[in-house]
């Protein structure tokens, strides 16, 4: 819808973690309307990510599909740092970093449904999304394949002079793959000449597909595998979208500063099934995810806005709003066309380059 | 013209394009301090500094992948593989990332980006230093994939490969870094998808790219000597995009064809070359198209026995009296 692609482009880039004049940190002062405007951006990707499902279900989406039900709070809080020109490249469960990059809800479930209305007219679906002109760098299949990526684009964003950085995501699942130790090594090396500001964003949701990280690594922290690469490192709480915003703001302002990588951890949790098929769940219990489901980042927002004094019935009207959303880029996407077939052959090679440094400048002016 | 070696031609194509543009960069293992392990980056580094000429572990999934992410930032890099047989440890993000991003992403980024270096054998490296790679990457739509013969086309080719806005894969002939040739001073392109009749005949026409062109024409020499068999050479030069074209003129005209590659027989570029005659020259054809293809084994280390898995002259003149009915003594 427009008016979340609308609450994006009003993202601005100071806000927690730069100092007032005083050196006190702007955090401190609390912008309870700007999280009541995240409360209602995490609300539409939960029910997106379910309307989704549903449509699955009935056949209208094929494919895999990944949803990001539990882990709202990460991409929320880490956009928020997001600057125009900053890159962003994920794996497959990408359909929140598109929304809040200012993709429509409508383009996003166009493309889920495979149609020419989609984000990437049908040729991608789910795993691959990208909107360069919002600097959405894309959602890739392959576990891991996508992380040398990010590290060459944070190497371009120096090379061109820019004070841009990436925010890469990465699942906990990845880590243990060679493309991740290859190319933190690479952007450790590089940003010792202030040549890789990239902003590793490990989403530990827990499981890489059915296999917990205690069966997949005998060194389960995660963060501190970037020691091996010279990368500094911390762990955030994943579930809570303020911690989220304030580390996301402090770290992205050094990186950008430094040119270095950096590494954060955020401990989350995927409330939802691995995919759209993945219904028996037998790698973890009902009572494991119900604890998890008690620190809801939706929730748990919830809560702390109504401790601030915001009204439950104004958020009851945003969940109301945030339906009427959902529903729209539903019946758009059902009521959209298929691709004409011409387009199967399209877009196998380029005519000319794709300067994505241009493409993103060029849609700001 | 001046007269270079293949290695100087794909050197001067590389620098010539640096000084021109900005955004070319050169990425891979020792091409900088080492000066290349094939000599191709020597002084490149000096020339250019370590930000564009950049020494990487040895971690060839990670630097193409690298690679690749600067491409789609509107960079030029230039890989160089320090062989095509470490590719395989790039192969993921050569055909899953470098193919495929221009068309899942409905065409909204690109990915201009050559990755060179020598392929094929002849030197005793056996079976994990020795491929032809020809068939493998040609499979892959989204892929570019050249291998010139000539130091004139490596320079032409290697400029096209630069400007084309995605992924080429640059097959060099390994064994040929210090062939001579006359090669153009300053800029010109050879583009894809063009084969080159490297010599004129009417009798039969022999078909292979990159350093089997040279046996061919060797081969040629002799049928015209001794058998006064006028065999016409093409040298594909491109794989994919490929010239069907000029093949099918030629064998219009010579109604014979022996197609010639180092590379494996099985699903190989031979294989489709047999298969575009058959569809598009059947009628012209009076024999069936030869291939003469390496031995079906992993490459052996032994000199005579890695001379034995590759083509040979007497195997493509007995080839080609086969297609012209010409057994020995007939």
């Amino acid at each position: 819808m427009a008016t979340t692609r609308g609450s994006a482009k009003k993202r601005r880039a100071d806000g927690p973690g730069d100092t007032n004049p005083d050196g006190v940190p702007v955090l401190e002062r609390r912008d309870t309307e700007k999280l009541v405007g995240y409360y209602r951006q995490m609300v539409i990707i939960r029910l997106f990510e379910e309307a989704s499902q549903r449509a699955f279900r009935q056949g209208k989406v094929g494919g895999y599909l990944h949803v990001y039900i539990g882990q709202e709070a990460v991409a929320t809080g880490f956009l928020d740092a997001h600057r125009p020109g900053d890159k962003v490249i994920t794996a497959y469960r990408d359909h929140a970093h598109a929304l809040l990059l200012g993709s429509t809800p409508r383009e996003v479930m166009a493309e889920l449904f495979g149609k020419a209305t989609g984000l990437v007219k049908g040729k991608g679906g789910s795993m691959h999304l990208f909107d360069v002109k919002n600097d959405m760098m894309g959602g890739y299949g392959i576990v891991g394949g996508h992380i040398p990526l990010g590290v060459g684009m944070a190497y371009a964003l120096r090379y061109q002079g820019t004070d841009n950085i990436v925010q890469l995501y990465l699942g906990d699942g990845a880590i243990n793959n060679g493309a991740f130790h290859e190319a933190a090594n690479l952007a450790g090396l590089w940003g010792r000449d202030g040549m890789n500001p990239c902003l590793f964003i490990v989403e530990n949701n827990q499981y890489g597909m059915g296999t917990s990280v205690e069966r997949a690594t005998a060194m389960t922290d995660l963060a501190r595998k970037f020691d091996s690469y010279g990368i500094e490192h911390e762990k955030v709480d994943g579930m809570d979208l303020e911690a989220v915003m304030e580390c996301a703001h402090r770290v992205a302002a050094r990186v950008r500063e430094t040119g270095k990588p950096y590494a954060v951890e955020a401990i989350t949790y995927r409330i939802a099934p691995h995919g759209a098929a993945d219904f028996l769940e037998r790698y973890r219990t009902k009572e494991e995810v119900r604890k998890w489901r008690e620190r809801d980042p939706i929730g748990l927002l919830e809560r702390k806005l109504i401790d601030y004094g915001v009204e439950e019935e104004r958020l009851e009207a945003i969940r109301a709003e945030a339906k009427e959303v959902v529903d729209d880029a539903v019946r758009f996407a059902d009521e959209s066309p298929e691709p004409p077939l011409e387009e199967l052959y399209t877009d196998v090679y380029a005519e000319e380059s794709v300067d994505a440094s241009r493409e993103a400048s060029a849609a700001r002016r | 013209m001046p007269v270079t070696t293949y290695r100087e031609a794909l050197r001067s194509a590389m620098a010539e394009e640096m000084e021109r543009d900005e955004s070319v960069v050169l990425i891979g293992e020792d091409i900088g301090v080492y000066g290349g392990t094939h000599l191709v980056t020597d002084g490149l580094l000096e020339r250019f500094g370590p930000k564009r000429v950049i020494d990487t572990p040895i971690s060839e999934g990670g630097f193409t992948g690298a690679a690749i992410g600067m491409a789609m930032m509107g960079m030029r890099p230039i890989v160089e593989m320090m062989t095509w047989n470490f590719s395989f440890q790039a192969a993921d993000q050569i055909i899953q990332n470098a193919a495929k991003i221009h068309y899942f992403s409905g065409g909204q980024a690109s990915v201009p980006l050559v990755i060179r270096g020598p392929n094929g054998g002849g030197v005793q490296l056996s079976a994990q230093h020795t491929h032809s790679l020809e068939g493998f990457y040609g499979h892959f739509p989204g892929l570019k994939v050249v291998s010139p013969v000539t130091p004139h086309d490596a320079k032409g080719m290697m400029i096209a490969a630069i400007r084309d806005p995605n992924p080429v894969i640059f097959l060099e002939a390994g064994a040929l870094y210090g062939t001579k040739g006359e090669v153009p001073e300053g800029e010109y392109t050879v583009p894809f998808g063009q084969a080159r009749i490297a010599r004129e005949g009417t009798d039969v026409t022999l078909i292979a790219y990159g350093r089997q062109v040279n046996l061919l024409l060797r081969v040629a020499e002799r049928l015209a000597n001794e058998e006064k068999i006028e065999a016409e050479v093409i040298d594909l030069r491109s794989i994919r995009p490929f010239d069907e074209k000029t093949i099918v003129e030629s064998v219009k005209k010579t109604n014979r064809a022996v197609v010639v590659q180092e590379q494996w027989r099985w699903f190989s570029v031979a294989s489709e070359v047999a298969a575009i005659l058959q569809e598009q020259a059947f009628d012209y054809l009076d024999a069936p198209v030869e291939r003469v293809s390496g031995a079906e084994v992993p490459a052996p280390y032994a000199r005579n026995l890695e001379q034995a898995a590759f083509p040979s002259e007497q195997q493509v003149i007995e080839a080609v009296r086969r297609v012209t009915y010409r057994a020995r003594g007939a």
